[in-house]
């Protein structure tokens, strides 16, 4: 077995509680409650453990982050112990003075949710009224702050059409990047596949729209882009590799591979309040069990490309295939492949509406008629 | 890339030694670049008041290189730090 080398990024859930409740959250269905949630304290020994261990980025995210309360503590914690501090918002829960004071902690980006460009479509997909307007407030407060901004457009089936839009907004307010990302169905998502799923044709005209933009945008706004998944014919390196590049600490400490990890049966993971974060990094059961290539079954196994992409996503071979060590559905070289093609163009024919995710400790809401 | 024009590091991107893999990387919105000794060399220079002729003037005599070829790498290294914008140009 070869020694798996230290992470460079680690996402940090600092709470799974969100005034919003998008349909395609990337939260786990069963949500933790607050009391559950690591103390200032637990973070801060975690943030100081993750910079021992190699990590140079942090992710603070959520849930909303901005809903904890110490979140600015979080933050001078974090730079404290070396890390480059990156905030994932939707904006809510933001005022002046909590930026100046994230501002003051060292702060060093924020990522900024866009769930539509215009207040009805944001409005809707958020669950949250006047969340738009409010995300529009804090972009300039953001703006007038210096804070080196990302805008992470979450576009799919209902709002693929504001693409430009997005691209026109994310100059206005001074953003260096966007994210344009194509839902991926995962955690509250995988609900909304009817709602969301993009047809082929609309995925197609992202992808060309994208390529377009980025000469035309080239040095004033770079473009990061996550296809259509469903509509390729290879899939995502996932997560850089399991267990290669990053890592995801749960709002209770437990330590994950990635964000829907939990969704694949026999795992177990550890958490933080019991092992240091470098021991179950590099011996944790979770993480060795799809580190690298050994794992696999054929195609993948002798597939040329098994080093480029590790065969997909473990959690997507899960939820489609049934089975976490199969090729990634996605790929064309899966048997899985035709079959996942046709389910792809149903779900952009069908139609149905929101399921919107639930908040934590509350069961999910049946989707409003 | 204009002899002149001096280079900034803007806001939210900075140099970091990176004490667990004994190297120097630049750290960036959702990027972590690994320097090698020039690359690191050239951006302990930008201080955002020296030109690119500046910096390829001290670097050159520092290393005893040819300045033609100092000036070389460290344009095109610097036009792809720019083009990810992760340094700004001015003027
Ligand atoms: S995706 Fe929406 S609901 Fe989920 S954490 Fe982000 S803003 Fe909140
Ligand atoms: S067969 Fe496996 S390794 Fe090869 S391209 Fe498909 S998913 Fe990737």
């Amino acid at each position: 077995m070869t020694k798996a080398k230290p992470p460079i990024a680690m996402l940090a859930e600092l709470t799974h509680r969100c005034p919003l409740s998008c349909p395609y959250c990337s939260n786990p269905l069963e949500l933790t409650r607050q009391e559950a949630e690591l103390s200032t304290e637990d973070w801060a020994r975690v943030f100081r453990e993750a910079a021992d261990l190699g990590v140079l980025q942090l992710h603070l995210s959520g849930g909303e982050p901005a809903t904890r309360r110490d979140l600015e503590d979080l933050v001078c914690a974090a730079r404290d112990a070396g890390l480059y501090t990156n905030l994932i918002t939707s904006g809510i829960g933001l005022t002046e003075r909590r930026l100046r004071a994230l501002d003051d902690a060292g702060l060093d980006h924020i990522q900024l949710s866009l769930q539509g460009t215009t207040p009805e479509m944001a409005d809707e997909i958020g669950g949250y009224r006047g969340g738009f307007a409010r995300k529009l407030q804090v972009a300039e407060w953001i703006g007038k702050i210096g804070f080196p901004l990302t805008l992470n457009a979450v576009l799919h089936r209902r709002n693929l059409h504001q693409l430009p839009r997005a691209l026109e907004m994310a100059l206005e307010m001074g953003a260096r990047r966007i994210e344009v990302a194509t839902v991926q169905f995962h955690g509250w998502a995988l609900k909304n596949r009817d709602a969301l799923m993009p047809t082929k044709a609309q995925a197609a005209e992202a992808t060309r729209l994208v390529a377009e933009a980025r000469v035309r945008l080239k040095g004033r706004l770079v473009i990061d882009y996550v296809p259509a998944d469903y509509h390729s014919d290879y899939p995502k390196r996932c997560m850089g590799g399991w267990g290669s590049t990053g890592l995801n600490v749960a709002p209770d400490g437990t330590v994950l591979p990635c964000h829907a990890a939990q969704t694949i049966p026999h795992l177990r993971f550890e958490s933080v309040r019991d092992r240091p974060l470098t021991a179950i990094w590099y011996e944790g059961a979770a993480f060795e069990a799809y580190r690298g290539t050994g794992w696999m079954k054929e195609p993948c196994a002798s597939c040329e490309r098994r080093e480029i992409d590790f065969g997909g996503c473990r959690c997507q071979a899960m939820a489609l295939a049934g089975d976490p060590a199969a090729t990634d559905p996605v790929c064309v070289k899966s048997a899985q492949h035709l079959d996942l093609q046709a389910r792809a163009a149903a779900h952009a024919e069908a139609d149905s509406p929101l399921t919107y995710r639930s908040a934590p400790g509350k069961p999910a809401t049946e989707p409003a008629e | 890339m204009d002899p002149a024009a001096i280079p900034t590091l803007p806001r939210g991107v900075r140099l970091h030694r990176d004490r667990v893999r004994d190297q120097w990387v630049l750290l960036a919105p959702e990027r972590a670049v690994t320097l090698d000794a020039v690359a690191h060399a050239i951006l302990s220079e930008v201080d955002g008041t020296h030109s690119l002729a500046e910096i390829t003037e001290t670097l050159a005599a520092r290393y005893a290189a040819p300045p033609e070829q100092i000036a070389a790498d460290a344009a095109a290294f610097l036009q792809a730090l720019h083009a990810r914008r992760f340094l700004d140009l001015s003027p």
